[in-house]
């Protein structure tokens, strides 16, 4: 898949809800390739971070420069949000959802749906409500629906939270096989393993300030700031 | 008591000999009130839905106002289309004063307000659960309104049985505005206040037991065919 809107450059973001500083001022710039993890403690601006890149977050200052027009930018990446929002609508609704808003034709529509039903698993609940599912399947259900239009940026927002493991490694394999194919991948984590495991490169955000950035290998192995490498060995850092 | 077991026993006789002038003004109130509920729901729910996903300057305003309007009098609603529609009002060329459309234009006045705010309540919390997927998958605000509607429907069907409800029911404005005149706007509320104005406790409460009769069954009839309330589902 060629990446047609990144690289983004981030310049001066900032993000203030209610008179308080939630994230930034910040500077970034995010590659055509890689897969990014965000870490750091709870309320350093991981999850708004994620919003503000994809457009849902409202930005109070700086620039987000993509390498496409503005039009074409939004439509080409998706989101997956930490607690799985299932549309009131059975399982083959919710895939299909994204695809009819596409514009993808109707003849590719229900085989997409198949390929995905049976990627995650839920062939055989295609026709039943989503509310219905279990918490691990909506989450994959809710991966699949954000994958099922081939964006080329994926947006993760602590997805295998509260999951079990078997369902944490399904949903690994699936953003494996997504990465493999070209959708760059930006994800939020709690799960210092997986963020290991999974990680090309990572970003660590502390009070919503850009702490440490780089590659995998490098950041996780040799940290540079005091407080990556506290957190890094599990102490609490605020 | 007598009244009632009377009246119960004259709305009996009434609906099994099929009594011409019953059917004709059930009829009549269905026709009055189905139509007013389906142009006051085309207006409604696009509305109240509109009101959750918009965010505009006098947005509070107006939902209050919605609300407050909730409460209308309807005789003063009918006074006002009395008005507007008598031979020197505004729309009195039109000659729709004493004719089932005015009675129609009444209702909708009444109950666009309620449907609307019921409507709007509904989607304020579906929208709440919706907003970052729907802003996420960059959808339009049309979009974003047409898949409110879609997956609120059984909240909606509950707002549409309350204008239904409220419509049926009403008296003051249609009396105002359709005059109760025999074979032409006499429905099944106008007839019950003629009945009881007469003495004819009677009638007037078999009439009375034909109204209750016929909302649960057009409720039940939209339960049944939406399929909600059923055992496999809470």
């Amino acid at each position: 898949m060629v990446n047609k809107i990144l690289p983004l450059a981030v310049q001066g973001l900032h993000v203030r809800r209610q008179g308080r500083d939630i994230l930034g001022p910040l500077d970034l710039t995010l590659d055509a390739t890689g897969f990014t993890m965000v870490i750091g403690p709870n309320g350093a601006g991981k999850s708004t971070l994620l919003k503000a890149l994809h457009g849902v977050e409202r930005v109070s200052a700086g620039t987000l420069t993509w390498s496409a027009p503005d039009d074409d930018v939004h439509a080409r990446q998706s989101f997956v949000f930490q607690t799985p929002v299932m549309l009131r609508r059975t399982v083959r609704e919710n895939l299909r959802y994204p695809l009819s808003l596409t514009g993808v034709p109707k003849a590719q529509i229900d085989d997409r749906i198949h390929h995905w039903a049976s990627l995650i698993g839920l062939t055989d609940h295609l026709g039943q409500s989503a509310l219905r599912l279990s918490g691990g399947e909506r989450q994959k259900l809710s991966l699949a629906r954000a994958l099922i239009t081939e964006p080329e940026l994926l947006f993760l927002d602590e997805p295998c939270t509260n999951l079990d493991g078997r369902a944490t490694r399904d949903i690994e394999i699936l953003l494996l096989e997504a990465y493999a194919k070209g959708t760059r991948i930006v994800m939020a984590t709690h799960d210092l393993g997986q963020a290991r495991r999974l990680a090309t490169d990572a970003l660590f955000l502390v009070r919503g300030a850009l702490r440490e950035t780089g590659k995998a290998s490098t950041f996780f192995e040799h940290p540079q700031t005091d407080e990556l490498q506290a957190f890094l060995k599990g102490e609490i850092v605020e | 008591m007598n009244d009632i077991l009377s009246g119960l026993q004259a709305a009996f006789w009434l609906v099994v000999q099929l009594d011409a002038d019953l059917v004709e003004i059930t009829l009549r109130s269905l026709q009055v009130s189905v139509s007013a509920l389906a142009i006051a729901c085309m207006i409604a729910l696009p509305l109240g839905t509109w009101l959750a996903v918009q965010r505009f300057r006098f947005r509070r305003g107006v939902i209050a106002l919605l609300n407050a309007l909730m409460g209308l009098p309807p005789v003063v609603v009918g006074l006002i289309v009395y008005i507007l529609l008598s031979r020197s009002g505004p729309f009195g060329v039109l000659g729709l004063l004493f004719t089932p459309t005015a009675m129609i234009i009444a209702q909708i006045i009444i109950i666009t307000p309620l449907i609307a705010s019921i409507t709007h309540q509904a989607m304020r919390e579906l929208w709440a659960e919706y907003h970052d997927l729907l802003i996420s998958l960059n959808t339009s605000r049309w979009q974003r309104v047409r898949t409110l509607l879609w997956d609120g429907r059984r909240a909606l069907l509950t707002a549409a049985l309350a204008g239904f409800g409220r419509a049926i029911g009403e008296v003051g404005a249609i009396m105002v505005v359709g005059g109760n005149i025999d074979h032409a706007t006499r429905v099944l509320t106008t007839a019950i206040a003629l009945e009881t104005g007469k003495g004819d406790f009677a009638l007037a409460l078999g009439l009375g037991f034909v109204l209750i009769a016929l909302a649960v069954s057009v409720n039940l009839a939209v339960h049944t065919l939406s399929g909600t309330e059923r055992g496999s589902r809470w």
